[in-house]
């Protein structure tokens, strides 16, 4: 098999494995609790009488590794149970149900501050490593290093309290719903989109210098200089090649980041995404609701760094022209 | 070539005078090249010999124009064909450099762009700088890869850099250099990662090809016999000033300066040769593999090491001869055989030997940097081993320290100094002050000269051996120097792909008749004569 | 003394620790110093917030909302306690429970770091791999979980976060631990037949530690911001206790009329999280001598 296609495999079999047991410590996450889960939630009040009847409403009571397979079994096809909350009626909500329209509204604002995001911070980024220690790359270094360290909340409220309270160029809140047209939900997502797209760019700009000051100072470049070839072929020929996997690495690794930051920032513009509706079932502990989060986001998470590993190892000359 | 016969022999081709370079560490200039002049004549090959810190790198870079990041040139003048290259801007020398000036740095693995095949890199400047068209670029590259004596030389250029060796790289970045037929090549110690086999054919590639075309050449290296196999004149640098300059036979005949004549020194050192049958060490059929793989890294080694000796084993990298060294401290225990020590077989692995069995048996390794804790002072390198072993304590303890600082030849001042506030040949004294403090009868020498300057190697050596004479230790002594080896060696054991070659006395090993690999090996070493390599070729030719 | 050659670089001359410390401040840039004394302000609030506060931290003392005035110079919250004497709080109890947090994951990860460095074999292996899924979960989602699942207190928080942050020290002081287990003086010490203890303290300890030094104020930093954002969230510290993350949710309505109390204890947590950032930016500098890659 070429080499390629086995560390490509090699590489997906890992992420799927690494899926598999973070499903594990998602779905053990409610054995842990000492006297069991519904003991917690009925008080230490509750009669065993009560305690089994509520195991027994929620399916508790059967052995864990059967529940952990139908759990597991069902998320596959998209179908995570049915909310806790509301089971007391007689309509029981699907999380799927609630989740499904909740996941769009969260893609489309991680995708507007993306699609601002990356290219820039990746332009900007080179440039502050091409000119690094002139005045553009220390004002550029201080300021990212401030907007890393301020939490998002912060640059969130600011934005709104002067773009939207003082000036009023954008909605305060993000409300949005599925009828809500195109344009306007982009025009009430661009406050948040906005605080998102300034957090990754602090990061991906530091990144992407970083990594890019570090392949400038190999050893072949130093040659390709010396060699008489010119600085923009220094960088198309000889940088560019072997940039792809650094640049991959970054780009997962931000877009990562901005699957955490929607959490924050969808609560602070009350704008109807997954995060918001995590925190609200943390909240309410309506755990079918938080073990579906927590799964959504875990696997988004290994799946761009899986998809920035297999970046570098399809673009490593090593891997590609074997001996 | 159409432009070879304007190169006319006897004309100045590069002309520096009062260089003064500068580097930058911890915000502050520090000079590097202290005001040299140089001069090199079209056809000539100058040699730039120096030990670390001497700037001849720095020299031979300024020589193309070019400063490092983090160095800058602060005086002097630089004047190549009458082009002033301080004066000159970027993209004059751009125009230069790869076109009239070549670079062959040091690694050619890292030098290589990974990303592109060989015959790419190699006519990326002729085409660039619109000398050849691509196809005829092409075809030359082929040539010189025959003329360079690579293997397949039409098809290897299709090859990425991590598809050919260490020997091959260095010869093929020649090549790129030699593509636009340059003025003047620098060659930035290119031998220096090599083994020594590998070695001598990329000198004679290269000295060949530059003869061949009639190239000036700056020729940079630390090796004073590599340099005199290469160059016509050489000068010798030491902390960014000129010690000596010579044509290459006035000056290997007759150094006039101290410093050169010190360069010889390791050479001059001789210790008669004496036998022992009194065997205090004998490893008997050890085989050891890596990771409980497959494949031996010792492959059924039996030596035997006698008591109050020096055994030198030799070989060069890959051969087994620091494993066998892991094998004998209980590191890596061997996969099949013994190891008797005084007679009594020592457990394999080192948790089960006794304290008492490992105090016998000391270390000192290549680089006193990472064998000394940063963190330590010298009060407790030394004396940890006497507290540990001995149960000295307190002030019996420091006098114990002194007194072994003594025999190391430092004073009692040295005591509370912390490694990095003493130079690399002191650190070297600490490492063999703390193996005696053990009061070992087997002291393993692990390349405990190759990161040292020349002189400092010298007296190491000779305060090993002075040591060896007032306490009878014995030394396994691993190296890949041959020089070292017939200065102080009782015994050799020659080693080669996990596997001994020869053992016997020195007087027997160094003189025929050679098994095959011992002949390869100690012919491949340079020697102090202008004619070696010339001589060794010749013979080399014959006999194949 | 034999040794005739001249030193490659000027031998230090002896020094003390004091000297050392002061000679390193002087060469300090401006950005350190500004996070030195931030943090150092910090540190007097947090240590004598009930000197320093005007009111007790959950003295009612108006009513909701008032503007700011000469006995209450930010205004009252939405209940009518003071907003300042409760930033003042804030400052010893979000730090404090950060400043724990973090102790406790260094303790914990970093021992384990440099065991498996030691040990390697299957202890490394699998803590390793257990590790690696862990790593797999963002920490804010990891932690709110969690805190779904065990209920919201101060100790699960503290000890959710930190055995979730452990990990991330875990990989780190394993990595640098590996560095400084290849040593050369790492192997001297084993061939004399040192024990484990000899070996983790002496040898590898005090040469691993100006990295995780500077690991310690970036891990704080998160750790901190991790902890404001949960109880922003509202599952991390919880009511009455005065808290800078809590302190936003519970005023974040007046932002809407223009009123800029609650940006006060985030820009508190802003600044000091900027000021322990450039102070570790400057550490790191100073420690690695090629932040650059040169």
């Amino acid at each position: 098999m070429h080499p390629v296609l086995k560390t490509v495999l090699q590489r997906l079999g890992l992420g799927l494995l690494t899926l598999f047991a973070v499903s594990i410590i998602i779905f053990s996450s409610l054995q842990m609790l000492p006297g069991g889960y519904a003991q917690n939630i009925l008080g230490q009040g509750a009669t065993p009488e009560t305690v089994k009847n509520f195991n027994h409403e929620l399916g508790l009571d059967r052995p864990a590794y059967v529940r952990y397979v139908e759990w597991i079994g069902n998320a596959v096809q998209g179908d995570f149970g049915n909310s806790y909350s509301g089971t007391t009626g007689t309509i029981k909500r699907s999380v799927s149900g609630i989740i499904g329209p909740r996941l769009y509204n969260t893609f489309f604002l991680a995708s507007m501050a993306a699609i601002v995001a990356v290219p820039l911070s990746l332009l900007l980024g080179v440039l502050a490593a091409l000119y690094r220690n002139s005045w553009y790359d220390r004002i550029v270094n201080s300021l990212t290093l401030t907007t890393i360290a301020m939490p998002e909340f912060f640059i969130a409220y600011l934005l709104m309290f002067f773009f939207a309270v003082k000036h009023r160029w954008f909605y305060t809140l993000s409300t949005v719903s599925e009828s809500t047209p195109f344009w306007e939900h982009v025009s009430r997502a661009s406050l948040p989109a906005l605080t998102m797209t300034l957090v990754i760019i602090a990061h991906m700009m530091r990144m992407t210098r970083a990594s890019i000051i570090n392949l400038l100072a190999s050893p072949y470049i130093e040659m390709a200089q010396l060699k008489g070839v010119s600085k923009s072929q220094v960088i198309i020929r000889h940088a560019l090649p072997n940039a792809w996997a650094p640049i991959a690495t970054v780009i997962a690794f931000n877009l990562a980041y901005l699957v955490v930051g929607v959490v924050v920032v969808e609560v602070v513009f009350v704008y109807p995404g997954v995060g918001q509706m995590m925190v609200d079932a943390v909240s309410s502990r309506d755990m079918p609701v938080v073990q579906a989060c927590a799964l959504i986001f875990a696997a988004t998470y290994i799946t761009l760094n899986l998809l920035a590993d297999i970046v570098s190892i399809v673009t490593n000359p090593r891997l590609l022209h074997p001996k | 070539m159409a432009n070879e016969t304007k190169r006319v022999k006897g004309d100045v081709l590069l002309e520096i005078r009062g260089l003064k370079i500068e580097g930058q560490s911890d915000d502050q200039w520090k000079p590097i090249i202290k005001g040299l002049d140089l001069s090199l004549k079209r056809g000539e090959v100058l040699g730039l010999i120096g030990e670390s810190g001497a700037g001849k790198s720095t020299l031979g870079l300024a020589g193309m124009g070019y400063a490092r990041p983090g160095c800058r040139i602060s005086a002097g003048s630089i004047n190549f064909d009458g082009i002033d290259l301080i004066a000159a801007t970027e993209d004059v020398k751009r125009g230069l450099w790869g076109s009239r000036i070549a670079y062959v740095a040091q690694s050619a693995a890292a030098s290589f762009n990974p990303a592109h095949h060989l015959i790419d890199q190699t006519v990326e400047t002729a085409v660039n700088h619109n000398i050849m068209p691509r196809d005829k670029a092409e075809a030359d590259a082929r040539d010189l890869y025959k003329r360079l004596q690579l293997p397949n030389p039409d098809t290897i250029g299709e090859r990425f850099p991590h598809q050919v060796s260490g020997g091959q790289l260095q010869r093929a970045m020649t090549a790129m250099a030699m593509s636009c037929r340059p003025d003047l090549i620098i060659f930035d110690e290119p031998t220096t990662a090599l083994d020594v086999t590998t070695q001598v054919e990329v000198l004679a590639a290269m000295r060949n090809i530059v003869d061949q075309f009639n190239t000036a050449a700056i020729y940079i290296t630390h090796d004073l016999a590599v340099v005199a196999q290469m160059a016509h004149r050489i000068m010798v640098l030491r902390y960014g000033n000129l010690v000596e300059e010579a044509p290459t036979r006035a000056m290997l005949k007759q150094p006039t300066q101290e410093y050169t004549k010190s360069l010889w020194a390791v050479r001059k050192l001789q210790k008669p040769e004496s036998s022992s049958d009194d065997i205090i060490l004998s490893i008997n059929a050890v085989d050891a593999t890596y990771g409980g793989g497959t494949a031996k890294v010792l492959d059924n080694v039996s030596v035997k090491i006698p008591r109050g000796r020096t055994v030198a084993v030799v070989g060069e990298s890959g051969s087994g001869k620091s494993t066998l060294a892991r094998a004998v401290t209980g590191l890596l225990p061997p996969s099949k055989g013994e190891i008797l020590f005084n007679g009594t077989a020592l457990p394999a692995a080192l948790a089960n030997r006794q304290r008492d069995t490992l105090r016998r048996i000391q270390m000192i390794y290549q680089s006193a940097d990472t064998a000394l804790n940063p963190r330590q002072k010298v009060r407790d390198i030394i004396g940890r081993p006497l507290e540990f072993y001995l149960g000295l304590k307190g002030a019996d303890r420091d006098r114990k320290v002194v007194e072994l600082l003594e025999s190391i030849e430092l004073d009692e001042s040295y005591i509370d100094r912390f490694p990095s506030e003493m130079s690399g040949g002191q650190k070297q004294r600490i490492s063999i002050a703390r193996a005696l403090a053990a009061e070992p009868e087997v002291i393993i020498c692990d390349e405990v000269t190759s990161a040292l300057d020349q002189i400092v190697q010298e007296e190491i050596l000779s305060l090993l051996m002075k040591l060896q004479k007032d306490t009878n230790v014995t030394y396994i002594f691993i190296t890949h120097d041959i020089a070292t080896v017939r200065a102080i060696a009782d015994e050799i054991v020659v080693m080669h792909r996990g596997k001994v070659v020869q053992q016997g006395l020195k007087s027997k090993v160094l003189n025929p008749p050679y098994p095959a690999y011992t002949e390869l090996l100690l012919s491949s070493v340079p020697e102090m004569d202008p004619d070696w390599l010339t001589n060794l070729l010749k013979k080399r030719k014959v006999t194949v | 003394m034999t040794n005739t050659t001249e030193p490659l670089r000027q031998i230090k001359a002896r020094r003390t620790a004091f000297e050392n410390i002061t000679r390193t401040l002087k060469t300090a840039p401006l950005s350190a110093w500004f996070g030195m004394i931030v943090i150092a302000i910090y540190a007097f609030f947090a240590i004598f917030a009930p000197w320093l506060a005007p009111f007790a931290e959950n003295d009612v003392i108006g009513k909701a909302y008032e503007q700011s005035s000469a006995t209450s110079i930010l205004g009252t919250d939405q209940i009518g306690r003071d907003l300042y004497s409760r930033l003042i709080y804030g400052a010893r109890n979000t730090i404090g429970i950060a400043l724990v947090t973090t102790l406790v994951s260094f303790l914990f990860g970093g021992s384990l770091g440099v065991l498996a460095a030691l040990k390697r074999g299957w202890l490394d292996q699998g803590i390793s791999r257990v590790v690696d899924a862990f790593l797999a979960i963002p920490v804010l989602i990891f932690a709110l979980m969690m805190l779904a699942v065990v209920g919201k207190s101060v100790i699960n928080l503290v000890v959710i976060l930190a055995l979730l942050d452990a990990t991330r020290v875990f990989r780190l002081s394993r990595a640098v631990a590996l560095n400084a287990v290849v040593m050369d003086y790492v192997e001297s010490a084993k061939l004399r037949g040192e024990g484990m203890g000899w070996i983790v303290f002496k040898e590898i300890v005090p040469n691993i530690l100006p990295p995780l030094i500077t690991e310690f104020g970036l891990r704080f930093c998160f750790v901190f911001l991790t902890i404001s954002a949960l109880s922003f969230l509202g599952v991390g510290i919880q009511p009455p206790t005065a808290d800078w993350g809590s302190m936003v949710a519970e005023n974040k309505t007046l932002i809407t009329f223009g009123n800029p109390a609650p940006l006060y204890p985030a820009a508190a947590i802003a600044l000091l999280t900027v000021a322990v950032n450039f102070v570790v930016d400057w550490f790191l500098h100073k420690t690695s001598g090629l932040r650059d890659g040169k």
